[in-house]
């Protein structure tokens, strides 16, 4: 446990060391959004009755700078650690496979956890949201965060180089974030793109997030616990199969 | 009691370079060792395979009796390793560091070792100053000290001396020394021959994969060059019968290989009888260094 508690440690301090970039850059980011969409679309824009569009923004907004820090977390810091060559200083280790993976997956999560509360908290000045379902809010927020962890690990594994993480990030994890209906209700989208809304993986995560919020959601929130659940099981056998074989590791 | 390592018919490919080629080795418990090699002879590659960065594609590797792979854990329990690159962490201070590298082995309360090993390293002042902000012979140091943090039984030093001053050198081989006089297993690679010929008991030669010599230093010295007696004569002639055996030497002297010191006396009778007289007579030890460029020559 001792090795799985100092990596952790390690991961964590590892961000909050640069905490103006990796927590506060984030927040700030998301404050602005909120400030360009809700001056375009309040009062334009009602997905469900009684909500004003800034409250209902709010919650996607705040999981999406989550999903996106979480995922930043470990595969910023396993592709630096690999270039930079100091990766070897967890390989020398006797640490298990499992204690490597959960330290990345806990700290990922720990970050998000932190930008995702702080987008919530600074976005309350413009508009209060309620929270009558706390618990799933925060079931999705950690399983958010574990699942974007997860893949950051194996992303950070799997690249040589920052371009190619910053391919996977661009066109894979930013596409899907936007896409799992964080500006909108997916019930406003033709037939077809909600089709294609529900093989994306992480609008399950955002909308059991906003069940949370607004008691109301596209998917029972069970269900999409369910959903993010099996990802997030099948992302940990992957990424711990990787780690096992030290694909990428060791040579 | 099992060997500190042992590693039989290792092989490794990288793509076309056999870095490893059919590596049998075994170091006993207490032994001070060198593994020596010119560049791209498969040193690294050694390490990094018993270490655990790297896998062998076929033979057996074990670090205190652990099989590297089947009982990593153990195996890297066991194990130091000083890396050849000079790594580092830029988030964290000297000593930061050290506590993280020591978690990771487990080890909570481990203040007290590795304050000692801050000490014994020079490194007290720099303790919590930022790791980017040291010199190169001070990253060398703290890397030094992360490969003990958990007093691994096996310590294995890839090229530790590699662009580090004179004083730096002679601090680190002292206390590697007393690690091994405490009864640490030590090996090294290195490129100071002279370094391993003071230090090591035993040496390995590595070339292109292959162990190419295995022996105590001693041996080593011994059977490859033999001893050679250098003579400035005059006149500068030398009777047929030992002119046969002489070898190239400096300008102005005579070189004789000889068996050994026991020849000297028959020399000087064979000289004297042919009205030559020994205005200086010099012993050559071999040395490594001499051994190294033959063993290298040959095959
Ligand atoms: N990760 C790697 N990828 C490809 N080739 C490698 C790698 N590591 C080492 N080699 C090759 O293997 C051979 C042995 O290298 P190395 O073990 O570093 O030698 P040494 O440490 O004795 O100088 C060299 O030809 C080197 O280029
Ligand atoms: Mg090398």
């Amino acid at each position: 446990m001792t090795g799985f508690r100092t990596l952790l440690y390690k991961e964590m301090l590892r961000f909050w060391k640069v905490s103006f970039q990796t927590v506060a850059a984030p927040i700030i980011t998301a404050l602005l959004y909120l400030l360009v969409f809700s001056h375009v679309l309040e009062g334009r824009v009602q997905v469900y009755p009684g909500v004003p569009y800034t409250a209902f923004l709010i919650p996607g907004l705040a999981m999406m700078s989550l999903l996106q820090n979480a995922f930043a977390n470990s595969s910023s810091s396993v592709i630096q650690s690999k270039v930079t060559g100091n990766i070897i200083f967890i390989l020398l280790p006797p640490l298990s496979h499992a204690e490597f993976y959960w330290a990345y997956v806990v700290a990922a999560v720990v970050r998000g956890l932190m930008v995702g509360l702080g987008v919530f908290s600074v976005t309350l000045v413009t508009v209060a949201v309620p929270v009558p379902h706390p618990f799933w809010a925060l079931a999705f927020a950690i399983m958010g965060g574990a699942i974007l962890g997860a893949l950051g690990l194996i992303a950070g594994i799997w690249a040589d180089k920052f371009d190619q993480l910053a391919t996977f990030q661009n066109f894979i994890i930013v596409p899907l974030t936007f896409l799992a209906g964080v500006f909108y209700s997916i019930h406003s989208l033709p037939p077809f793109w909600q089709a294609v809304s529900h093989l994306n993986p992480f609008f399950y995560m955002i909308d059991g997030f906003r069940f949370g919020f607004f008691d109301a959601s596209d998917v029972p929130p069970g269900r999409s616990l369910f959903v993010v659940g099996v990802c997030f099981a099948v992302l940990s056998f992957v990424a711990l199969q990787m780690i096992k074989r030290g694909w990428k590791l060791r040579h | 009691m099992a060997p500190a390592i042992e590693v039989r018919q290792a092989y490794k490919r990288y793509g076309d370079v056999q870095a490893l080629d059919g590596v049998d080795l075994s170091v006993e418990p207490g032994e001070f060792f060198a593994l020596l090699g010119p560049n791209g002879a498969g040193k690294t590659t050694l390490i990094s395979v018993l270490a655990g960065l790297a896998r062998a594609d076929r033979g057996e590797v074990r670090v205190m009796g652990y099989d590297v792979r089947v009982n990593y854990r153990e195996a890297r329990r066991a194990l130091g390793v000083v890396p050849q690159e000079l790594v580092f962490d830029p988030f964290f201070t000297v000593r930061e560091t050290l506590r993280i590298q020591s978690g990771y082995f487990g080890l909570r309360r481990n203040d007290a070792w590795i304050d000692e090993v801050i000490e014994r390293l020079d490194l007290t002042a720099k303790a919590n100053a930022n790791m980017r902000s040291l010199s190169g012979g001070m990253k060398r140091r703290v890397l030094v000290a992360q490969a003990l943090v958990h007093k691994p039984p096996v310590i294995i030093l890839d090229e530790p001396t590699a662009g580090v001053d004179v004083e730096l050198r002679q601090g680190l081989w002292e206390f590697v020394r007393q690690l091994n006089a405490a009864g640490h297993t030590i090996v090294l690679t290195t490129h100071y021959l002279e370094e391993a010929e003071t230090l090591c008991g035993r040496v390995a030669m590595l070339k292109n994969g292959r162990v190419v010599a295995l022996d105590t230093t001693r041996n080593v010295l011994a059977g490859v060059s033999g001893i050679h007696l250098k003579l400035k004569l005059d006149p500068d002639r030398l009777p047929v019968e030992l002119a046969e055996r002489s070898v190239p030497g400096p300008e102005g002297y005579r070189v004789l290989p000889i068996q050994s010191h026991d020849e000297t006396p028959d020399i000087m009778i064979a000289l004297r009888r042919d009205g030559v007289t020994v205005q200086e007579l010099e012993l050559l030890q071999p040395d490594l260094e001499e051994a190294f460029v033959q063993i290298m020559g040959r095959r």
